[in-house]
């Protein structure tokens, strides 16, 4: 934790402030489908083009059940799209290294997983997807999921802002202002720019290269046929073998990678993700790629503000999310900083930190604070692995994404979630003083609470559920990469990752197995539409409302005290439901790795 | 009913529609851009030596055991390692004994090859395995405690090779991002590039 790090620190900080309010005005005219933007001239006669394709009246706004269905069924349709084509692969052009199609429950997950906007990823991108695949199957869910979850966010502000209306906004007019004004500039730039920090953007084949130093490794023996060959006691026959070329990964990486982290998504091009040096070449490619990942959630809370012209709240959930950024970045800082005692008795040097899983580019700082933004959002791309990191390391991660992942959270889904909990405040604050809760002139009533509470316990419900199934299943267990209380946090993590629709993994867990990916798949499914779909309902209950004015009694939702109030909420929502399931995994690991025990 | 099927419908052609352009024209786009602006990196970084021929990337490690060459860290990719088809990290947990016992291999290995004391702390870079496993770069600890045994290798001196390793690292990206680091391959590449005595 030395005086660069900290600066580099207080520089990330410092363009995540600055960048919020530009960036929060422009969302304004994004999502106001009468908005003006610069890009007007080129981008406006597209749009047209797109309504008139789709059939969509773009003056005509939808209720929730309308939004809702509409959302549903795009949903739907392009998964279905995406699982096609992960099933034909092998017929389908653009397959330089004739990569074979994918069995039936990996394609099922994977085309849920970008559906979801989780990116989970059970299979390592390199060896197993096509350019066509990585580029249409994968990248189109990378804008469509992080369009939908903006869209979802921007019908609920609506929700608070209107009052006595029927309508939340036209779902298609949303999804196309988002992709063309918001995601497809930023990330054409993002893209390039990367590119020039060294991320490949081709479509040749992969390249053989000749090794500069030829090695002698030791494989097993196959026969003629190519099956492995075994000694008398089954054992297998080792034989030395020179290896001299390497095959160096192509293809057209750059564009998705931008959309990738713009978006919120995290599903990497390459097994390593953003460890990758190709997928993440520098540490200002990694800084970047870090702003990308924050910057609309946070630009979102400042949209909130404007549009319900109440700016000081919109500030206050802000600063309630960044209170619990800062807090999992130093711990999180600190834990890795501080290393591994038992390794350090071995002899690696104290001060280095745990390296384990991390790249030397980035060191400690850039991979606890990159480990701490994308869990805060819901990224799940990774530049270190997590499953290598100190159980207190490990566990910021893993609270992130139980809080909700609303600490400026996905795109949209940060915002939506965060006014899950905004609401649940001022509940818990009407009842201590014994009044009818308010938020913003509108009366929160019985029905709210209810849709507020479905989106807690289904998530709640899930994580827990699967993770205790799987924990005392011969198929859960068996897929296991280390042994003892890291066992259960890394199904624990799978889980949660799956229901808040992050994609970082504990990743020496072996998920690609029928069950896993089916159990995954579903897990993902309810956490993503579980919780949206009573979140629309809830937009449409408050739009409905009447605007009543603010007393002497009405609970303020600016301030310190409501910050604390709100961070509290999240904190204690998220620590009571997983505080057991924690203490078993990551805390119990901590007290043990100090004691050197070893599993 | 039929609002139903219009709605599939328009969601199919959505979807094919976006299709063309978010992922058509957007990579075509990007992809022209980036060989008409960084053809090198566009394509990999690659390391071409005199002949023609490529050696590998700037940007991805690959295997060096040799005295005569710097070695990269620890990798988990691929069962041999250093497979850059396969990235990998080594996902062993902190209270994993198969990490213990690969950490106490690879800290012998690093004492013997570099003639430090037994009780010598060596560089976490290079006894850990790295996130993808191709991490091209370690730290310039662990270069210094290199030089000597490359240079009595090639038979040349420390100052020369100790130059060349100064001419591969690169400091925090505009002085403020991420850690100095020493490029093994492109060190390593160079090193071989040099006359032959």
């Amino acid at each position: 934790m030395n005086a660069h790090q900290w600066l580099e620190l207080a520089v990330y900080i410092a363009a995540l402030v600055l960048v919020t309010r530009p960036l929060g005005l422009y969302l304004n005219h994004v999502l106001n489908p009468a908005g003006r933007t610069w890009l007007d001239p080129v981008l406006r006669p597209l749009e047209k083009l797109t309504y008139r394709v789709l059939g969509v009246d773009a003056t005509k706004e939808h209720d929730w059940k309308q939004y809702a269905f509409a959302m549903l069924i795009f949903s739907l349709v392009s998964c279905l799209f995406t699982y096609a084509i992960l099933r034909l692969q092998n017929f389908l052009p653009l397959n330089p290294q004739h990569f074979g199609a994918l069995s039936s429950h990996l394609a099922f997950n994977t085309a849920v997983s970008f559906t979801t906007n989780t990116n989970w990823q059970s299979y390592g991108g390199e060896n197993t997807m096509s350019y066509l695949s990585q580029m249409v199957a994968l990248a189109i869910h990378n804008f469509f999921s992080a369009a939908v979850g903006i869209a979802i966010a921007a019908a609920l502000v609506r929700g608070i802002a209107r009052h006595t209306a029927q309508t939340i906004g036209n779902f298609w007019v949303d999804l196309t202002r988002i992709m063309y004004y918001l995601l497809l500039p930023i990330c054409l730039v993002l893209a390039l720019f990367f590119v020039s920090q060294g991320m490949i953007q081709n479509f040749k084949p992969y390249t053989t290269a000749k090794l500069i130093e030829p090695q002698t490794v030791s494989v097993q023996k196959t026969d003629a046929s190519g099956k492995p060959v075994v000694d008398a006691k089954g054992g297998p026959v080792m034989e030395n073998q020179t290896l001299d070329t390497q095959t160096i990964v192509q293809g057209p990486m750059a564009s998705q990678i931008a959309i990738k982290m713009l978006g919120t998504n995290g599903g990497g091009y390459t097994n390593a993700n953003a460890a990758h040096p190709f997928e993440n070449p520098t540490p200002l490619s990694n800084f970047l790629q870090m702003l990308a990942l924050l910057c609309i959630g946070s630009a979102l809370t400042y949209h909130l503000g404007r549009e319900t012209k109440n700016q000081k709240h919109g500030w206050a959930v802000w600063s309630a999310m960044f209170a619990m950024f800062l807090a999992g970045v130093l711990v999180c800082w600190w834990a890795e900083a501080k290393g591994n005692p038992i390794h350090q008795q071995l002899g690696v040097a104290v001060a280095d930190g745990n390296m384990e899983g991390k790249e030397v580019r980035f060191g400690i700082l850039d991979s606890a604070l990159f480990a701490t933004v994308t869990t805060d959002a819901s990224c799940g791309a990774v530049n270190s692995m997590h499953d290598s990191f100190t159980p207190l390391g490990g566990l910021v991660p893993l609270f992130n994404i139980q809080t909700g992942e609303v600490i400026f959270g996905g795109v949209g889904a940060g915002l939506y979630g965060m006014l899950i909990f905004v609401v649940l405040t001022v509940f818990i604050a009407g009842l201590m003083v014994g009044r009818t809760p308010e938020y913003l002139g509108k009366k929160i009533e019985a029905y709210d609470v209810k849709m507020v509470l479905l989106a807690f316990v289904i998530l709640a419900f899930i994580i827990l559920g699967f993770t205790a199934w799987a924990s005392v299943s011969n198929w859960g267990t068996s897929s296991l990469a280390n042994q003892g209380p890291h066992g259960l946090s890394e199904m624990l993590y799978a889980y949660t990752s799956g229901a808040g629709n992050n994609g970082s993994a504990f990743a020496g867990l072996n998920a690609n197995t029928p069950w896993y990916d089916t159990t995954l798949g579903v897990d993902m499914l309810l956490g993503r539409f579980g919780m949206i779909v009573p979140l629309l309902a809830l937009a449409g209950s408050l739009a409905r409302k009447k605007i009543v004015p603010a007393g002497a009694g009405t609970f303020p939702v600016t301030g310190l005290t409501f910050v604390v109030l709100l961070v509290g909420t999240v904190i204690l929502v998220g620590a009571l439901t997983f505080l057991p399931a924690l203490t078993l995994g990551p805390i119990v690991e901590h007290f043990l790795m100090l004691k050197g025990n070893l599993f | 009913m039929k609002n139903i099927f219009t709605e599939f419908g328009r969601s199919l052609v959505a979807t094919l529609f976006f299709a063309v352009i978010l992922c058509g024209l957007y990579p075509l786009v990007v992809y022209g851009a980036a060989q008409l602006l960084f053809p090198h990196q566009a394509n990999g970084s690659l390391l071409v030596d005199q002949s023609g021929a490529v050696r590998g990337s700037a940007l991805l490690a690959q295997s060096f055991t040799g005295a005569k060459y710097f070695h990269p860290r620890p990798s988990a990719a691929g069962a041999n390692g250093y497979d850059a088809t396969s990235s990998s990290g080594s996902n062993l947990g902190p209270t994993s004994s198969n990490l213990v016992a690969n950490l106490i291999q690879n800290i012998a290995t690093y004492r013997s090859d570099n003639g430090l004391a037994t009780n010598t702390p060596v560089p976490a870079d290079a006894v850990t395995a790295s996130g993808s496993g191709l991490d091209p770069h370690i730290s310039v600890a662990n270069a210094a405690l290199q030089i000597p045994r490359v240079a009595r290798a090639r038979g040349i001196s420390e100052d020369r090779v100790l130059e060349l390793v100064e001419q591969n690292t690169t400091g925090r990206d505009l002085g403020i991002f991420g850690e100095p680091r020493v490029n093994v391959m492109t060190l390593n590449f160079a090193l071989d590039q040099l006359p032959q005595k």
